[in-house]
């Protein structure tokens, strides 16, 4: 039987624990984006007509929420792991929480920008 | 009419179940005191351990409502919720029966860590001198108070995901030796605490540093031996 | 249970994964920052790509991008199969290694393109 039914959630709501979770997903999920990015670029060398047909597709809303949805993970991929190297390589703070506040808000502006004007 | 509280205890070993007890709540008393009053007035066959009952032992440590606490020192008023309290043994750790659970393995992977002081002198040299306000001693200080209550332990979750790894406690008493200037087995203690069971897995969660009764910074001292450990791999001595 | 041996290359892996986090925060800063001015300046996807051919100084500079990144997400991806999946022994190493092959490949394969060497 489980050993603590209600509990699951209490243990673990904390700020520097969002941050390791938010901070490996992203990272995963960059991994798997990479090599989609880096193939879109080799075809706008190697075959001009399908790239186009391809950047006709990106300005589209949803695949531009979907890129700005990939800046996001990225900003917050790079303040998580400021945070962390802050953390390893830096005397020890008490500010380690705000960071994470900090990073995050970073972040969304960051997607913000780049969705405004970038995409 | 006294008001009473509904208190699911866990009862039996790794397959048991939890039991409720109703207790009388009483305006001033500790979940060490309810777990108390269940075990003498209610069922005597109820395990479980503790020692001061002051806050300097540790040995009262257990999940409470889903968190790692001293039991002696959680006033039960402040975790209760809607009336209930939810009591259950150290997670991370076997259960040897109810409430009381197996450290072998904790203070295995503390002797793995090599969280013992290796002497230098004898009784025949001179007493050495450590200032206090030396940058090694302060870091030895920061994280020396640990008495080993194992709710650090409890609280990472790479120790639920990791079996190997040595864990908060242990790596925390390895670095207060780190920085013991009179400690001779460094180079053999970096190479017990690196590596994938080691400071290396560990994600800084800062889980331990939330949870410790003490207020100490696992996390912290495992990054310094993060440091530690690359600095002796780049000068060839790890 | 880790042999003296691995703890070397934990040790090594850590390193290498710190340093090339920190080679790819500027370089990220750098892409992000030059990506939304030249949108920004209304140059469409295409015209970018015409402008940059045979600049040197670029081209490096996302050599150097790319090459960190095909560092640092293997070590990344290793840990994460390691407690996320039930991959044993070397299996999570090997499968991350050939990811970050394949992005090393992939992404000098279009630095090569784009920048017209």
């Amino acid at each position: 039987m489980e050993r603590s039914v209600n509990s699951h959630r209490a243990h673990r709501n904390h700020a520097t624990y969002w941050a390791f979770v938010l901070h490996r997903v992203s990272g995963v999920v960059l991994a798997l984006f990479l090599p989609v990015h880096f193939y879109m670029l080799s075809m706008s060398i190697t075959d001009a007509a399908r790239f186009d047909t391809f950047i006709g597709w990106t300005d589209m809303p949803l695949v531009k929420f979907a890129e700005a949805g990939l800046v996001v993970l990225l900003a917050l991929h790079l303040t998580g792991g400021l945070r962390l190297l802050a953390l390893e390589f830096l005397p020890w703070r008490d500010w380690q929480k705000s960071a994470v506040a900090l990073g995050s808000g970073l972040s969304l502006i960051i997607g913000l920008v780049y969705l405004l004007y970038g995409a | 009419m006294v008001d009473t509280l509904e208190v699911s205890v866990w009862r039996g070993g790794e397959n048991g179940e939890f039991k409720t007890y109703t207790v009388p709540a009483r305006e001033s008393q500790t979940v060490l005191d309810i777990v108390t009053y269940i075990q003498r007035r209610l069922d005597p066959s109820l395990s479980y351990r503790f020692a001061c009952r002051v806050g300097v032992c540790g040995s009262c440590a257990m999940t409470v409502n889903g968190k790692a606490r001293w039991t002696c020192r959680t006033h039960a008023r402040l975790v209760v919720e809607d009336g209930k309290l939810e009591i259950g043994p150290l997670r991370n750790f076997p259960v040897v029966k109810d409430l009381a659970t197996d450290m072998r393995e904790f203070f295995d992977k503390w002797a793995k860590a090599q969280g013992n002081f290796k002497p230098t002198t004898t009784r025949h040299e001179e007493f050495a001198t450590v200032k206090p306000s030396d940058k090694k001693r302060k870091q030895a200080t920061a994280a020396i108070e640990c008495i080993g209550c194992g709710v650090c332990y409890s609280s990472c979750d790479v120790v639920a995901w990791n079996k190997d790894y040595l864990g908060p406690a242990a790596l925390n008493r390895a670095w207060t030796l780190i920085n013991d200037v009179r400690d001779n087995g460094n180079d053999e203690r970096l190479k017990a605490v690196a590596g994938d069971a080691g400071c290396h897995a560990c994600h800084s969660t800062q889980m331990c540093q939330e949870r410790c009764p003490k207020h100490l910074s696992p996390t912290a001292s495992i990054a310094g031996l993060k440091r530690a450990t690359a600095s002796a791999l780049l000068k060839g001595k790890l | 249970m880790s042999t003296p041996a691995n703890v070397k290359a934990d040790t090594r892996r850590w390193l290498i994964q710190r340093a090339s986090a920190m080679v790819l925060t500027v370089a990220v800063i750098v892409h992000l920052g030059v990506i939304i001015m030249a949108t920004q300046n209304g140059l469409s996807a295409s015209e970018i790509v015409g402008r940059i051919q045979g600049n040197v100084g670029w081209m490096v500079f996302y050599i150097i991008f790319v090459v960190a990144a095909a560092l640092h997400a293997p070590i990344g991806l290793r840990t994460v199969f390691r407690e996320a999946t039930d991959l044993q022994g070397r299996l999570p190493g090997f499968i991350s290694g050939c990811v970050g092959v394949i992005l090393l490949i992939m992404g000098l394969q279009a630095i090569l393109r784009l920048y017209g060497v």
